[in-house]
């Protein structure tokens, strides 16, 4: 959808995306819970936007703390971020994995419906309080819980292993394997850039090879991806302001630097369906085709894009939907070096989900702020290139398996 | 018994070619016990102890494994915990839960495959407090031995003490209904004495697990002179199924490990004695538990482990070994003197490690046993001054735990021995003499017909104490 009027999105901030890969995490320690995340979130925006005095509504987006934290109604939480925020309209949005994307997609709506000039919108997730095998019950609640019974002990590393394992046996296995490990790689480089990536103290020398001679074994885990296919489990919040043109000569921004949201696409697949063909990732392929036709652009057009690397497969498909590869050539293109941050459409350059970390909730934000800080200039050692002839970055947020997707093209304001 | 013994290598031929002749033969009956029906009723003696509480933990597991196999589903699986402290096993049962969720976590892949039938059972953490509750529902804790008498099969690991065990063993065979088959966890008195003391007739076997059981993965199985062969089959199947590595050792006092361990760490106790005179004791210590540890590339120093393992249990073992050796006194004044002390080593309940030879801070030596004055004197006050004695490391040190688990063991391990080689420091020295006598002792156990051969004695050394080499290697020159 083109927006009837210009919104802008500003003042991005993550915390630390924390969990197995920080130095300073620890297991056994009492952590920071999730007051804390949306706290340093929600304050890291309003410190940009000149307090809490300027917004009008603001929005949470969240996964399961209701099963991570036995945490519910959370937007009992915004006035807690800044008491500026009290007795001000307060939403929580919930779309699994692309809960945050769809915080955005909210805030979005509310700043064209005209009842916010500037929306505060916070995703997070605290996952570290259970060990993975039981916060792999929780997060199976992203797909339909008819099919627990039946699913993997590890519910979404399994969905996700069975798309591998159809596309290894559509297109070959080796091949797909050299490309799911230049995605880990890729992944690992660009994170060691960002100080808050999850991987961002990763020093192996040679994570291609890791990956690659890491053979999945189903006994213990999934049987065609390997750990490093998977992203981690993290706790983590991202925020960012949603503003209309009057938003931002509130707050005394110029449009320059913030991102303009020119297109926004939602889409929802039945979630008790079955994918049609394991090998595309069907709703992803409509919603950002929807948002670049809507534009009249084409994927090449973009100069970077924040897409839901949840498994190293889905970054592969979800680079076939977009059509910058024929189907069964996602991984050559991936090989190739286009995705790498030198390559022809640097892809996750903070990391993505494997790479800077995956608190679910928080992750379509945290999306948003690596596209604000990439085509503002602010991305600082992550820095890319802007061509000024590809002005235009992109999210692609994915809730389940292919379910909930949430697709925004950006361009400097 | 010619006749009895003919029969049952009979009845055993028929049943390993699948025959499905029944006999109705009472006392042949137990040949015929499938592997699973002998588990159904088994008794762990000492079962809340150090070890018995580990033996008790995998047997568990895989009796509840057993009964989740539709084959077994009608059939009901015993496993008497018995040992005679009540406050012990109340501390067992949630040692037992703790460790079960952790095996459960680790295989609920399988699990779930296995409870695929049980429609109640949807989400891993439902699985896996199923699974918990199954295998605590297999233990019976108790204080009475009277449970034995209706076992299959009797896990003994209770004191090692030859009379009591003699004791035990031949009180549950008289009384027994079921002409059980005993597996002993004795470290180190020979197997034979124990059957033929307590009239067993062949049907006992040495079991030896390291400690912690749960987590080591060597057994020694030692048979006595009479142990039959069903016995020994259960028991190699046994051990697979607990994913054991098993080293067979023949059925002389201590054994491989014990008779490794015991020999190294007196030859310890002599090199701080000599040391001492140029040192003193405290110093020597020291010295002799670095070069141990650091300059053998071990886990820990020699003191460290004597402590582990508790210097009762070692003056003990050393006096169970002691009559069966020949030209060989495995004795130490020291060890004598540290009991009289009441400075014992071993373990809390909590696991953490009770001072000995050395004093722990979260687990850490912090100072040495002054065995004249009686009290600890903090290694801070002497180290850099012991340690400017024995020389600088070899350049190419790196500690045990960078070493074991590296890729380039072999290289790492090959390019430190050829530094130390090359060196004539007091450390260097010291060291030099010290892996040579842990060559003897691997030789000397071959030679002995302890151990079959060097793999057997390397693999009791590389598992059983996580040595990073074996003592019968090449990096000696």
């Amino acid at each position: 959808m083109i927006p009837h009027k210009k919104v802008y999105m500003y003042g991005g901030y993550n915390t630390i995306s924390m969990g197995t890969g920080r130095k300073e995490f620890n297991p056994k320690a009492v952590r920071s819970g999730v007051e804390d995340y949306i706290k340093e979130a929600g304050q890291g925006v309003l410190k940009q936007i000149g307090g809490a005095k300027n917004v009008d509504e603001g929005v949470i987006g969240n996964f399961m703390a209701a099963r991570f934290n036995n945490q519910a109604n959370l937007p009992g939480f915004l006035p807690m971020i800044d008491e500026g925020l009290s007795m001000k309209y307060g939403t929580s949005v919930e779309g699994a994995c692309g809960s945050g994307g769809l915080a955005l997609q909210s805030g979005i709506r509310n700043v064209l419906a005209g009842t916010s000039e500037i929306t505060l919108a916070v995703g997070f997730e605290v996952q570290n309080t259970y060990k993975a095998i039981y916060g792999a019950d929780i997060l199976a609640g992203a797909g339909w819980y008819q099919k627990r019974k039946t699913g993997h002990a590890y519910f979404f590393p399994g969905q996700f292993s069975d798309r591998a394992g159809a596309y290894f046996a559509k297109y070959g296995k080796e091949n797909a394997r050299k490309g799911m490990s230049r995605w880990y790689a890729n992944a690992i480089e660009n994170s060691r850039l960002d100080p808050t990536a999850q991987e961002y103290h990763n020093t192996n020398p040679d994570p291609y090879n890791t990956c690659l001679k890491m053979e999945p074994n189903g006994k213990a885990f999934v049987d065609n991806l390997n750990y490093l296919d998977c992203s981690k489990v993290s706790d983590g919040a991202s925020g960012i302001a949603i503003c209309s043109e009057e938003g931002l000569k509130r707050i005394g921004v110029a449009k320059s630097e913030a991102v303009e949201v020119l297109s926004f696409v939602h889409a929802v697949r039945d979630i008790t369906k079955d994918p049609k063909d394991l090998t595309e990732l069907e709703a992803i392929k409509f919603a950002t085709n929807k948002a670049l036709n809507e534009l009249g652009i084409t994927a090449k057009d973009l100069a970077t894009i924040e897409l839901h690397d949840c498994f190293s497969i889905a970054g592969i498909l979800t680079l076939e939907a977009l059509g910058l590869a024929e189907k069964g050539k996602g991984c050559d293109f991936v090989s190739e070096g286009n995705t790498a941050r030198t390559g022809f459409i640097p892809v996750n350059t903070t990391g993505g989900l494997i790479g800077w970390g995956h608190p679910t909730g928080g992750t379509g934000v945290h999306q948003s702020v690596t596209i604000w800080q990439q085509l503002t200039g602010r991305a600082g050692n992550a820095q890319i290139k802007i061509p000024s002839d590809r002005p235009y970055g992109m999210t692609v947020n994915m809730g389940g398996d292919d379910v909930t997707i949430s697709v925004i093209i950006f361009k400097r304001g | 018994m010619k006749l009895l013994k003919a029969w049952q290598r009979f009845s055993r031929n028929v049943n390993q070619i699948g025959n499905k002749i029944k006999f109705n033969i009472n006392i042949l009956k137990i040949d015929f016990m499938k592997y699973e029906d002998r588990l159904q009723n088994v008794t762990v003696l000492g079962a809340a102890g150090k070890m018995g509480s580990g033996i008790l933990l995998l047997t568990a597991v895989e009796m509840a494994d057993l009964s989740l196999q539709p084959q077994n589903k009608n059939k009901t699986f015993v496993l008497n915990a018995m040992d005679v402290s009540d406050e012990a096993l109340f501390g067992l049962m949630g040692y037992l839960r703790e460790q079960v969720r952790k095996i459960a976590e680790k295989k609920t892949v399988l699990l779930r495959q296995l409870y695929a039938d049980r429609e109640d059972l949807i989400e891993n953490f439902q699985i896996i407090d199923e699974y918990i509750f199954r295998v605590l529902n297999i233990v019976r804790p108790t204080t009475a031995v009277e449970v034995a008498y209706r076992s299959n099969i009797i896990f003994e690991a209770i004191k090692e003490d030859p009379a009591l065990k003699h004791k035990v063993l031949s009180g549950i065979k008289k009384n027994s209904e079921k002409n059980p088959w005993f597996f002993t966890n004795t470290s180190s008195i020979p197997i034979t004495e124990l059957d033929e003391a307590a009239e067993l007739g062949g049907n006992i076997i040495g079991f030896h697990f390291y400690n912690p059981p749960a987590v080591q993965k060597l057994v020694e199985v030692i048979r006595s002179k009479h142990t039959s062969d069903d016995l020994f089959d259960f028991a190699m199947t046994y051990a697979k199924n607990l994913r054991k590595i098993v080293v067979p050792s023949n059925d002389i006092a201590g054994f491989i490990g014990n008779g490794h361990f015991m020999r190294d760490a007196l030859y310890g106790i002599q090199q701080v004695e000599k040391l001492a005179t140029e040192f003193g004791y405290v110093k020597a210590l020291y010295a002799i538990n670095k070069i141990t540890q650091d300059y053998l590339v071990r886990p820990m120093g020699i003191f460290q482990l004597t402590d582990y393992v508790g210097i009762e249990v070692c003056q003990y073992i050393m006096a169970v070994m002691n009559p069966y050796l020949k030209d060989e006194n495995l004795h130490s004044s020291i060890l004598d003197k540290m009991v009289e002390q009441g400075v014992k080593g071993g373990q809390y309940s909590s696991g953490a490690q009770k001072d000995g030879f050395l004093k722990y801070e979260k687990g850490r030596p912090i100072a040495i046993w002054d065995i004249d004055n009686k009290k600890y004197i903090n290694i801070d006050s002497f180290a850099a001054e012991v340690d400017a004695k024995l020389g600088v490391l070899p350049a190419s040190y790196k500690p045990w735990k960078v070493v074991n688990f590296n890729r380039n063991k072999e290289a790492l391990l090959t390019a430190f021995f050829e530094d130390l080689n090359s060196m004539k420091t007091l450390g260097a020295t010291l060291a030099k003499d010290y892996n040579k006598r842990s060559n003897e002792i691997g030789l000397q156990l071959i030679s002995s017909n302890v151990a079959k051969d060097n793999e057997a004695v390397n693999t009791v050394m590389l598992t059983g104490f996580y040595h990073a080499y074996g003592p019968i290697n090449n990096y000696l020159k």
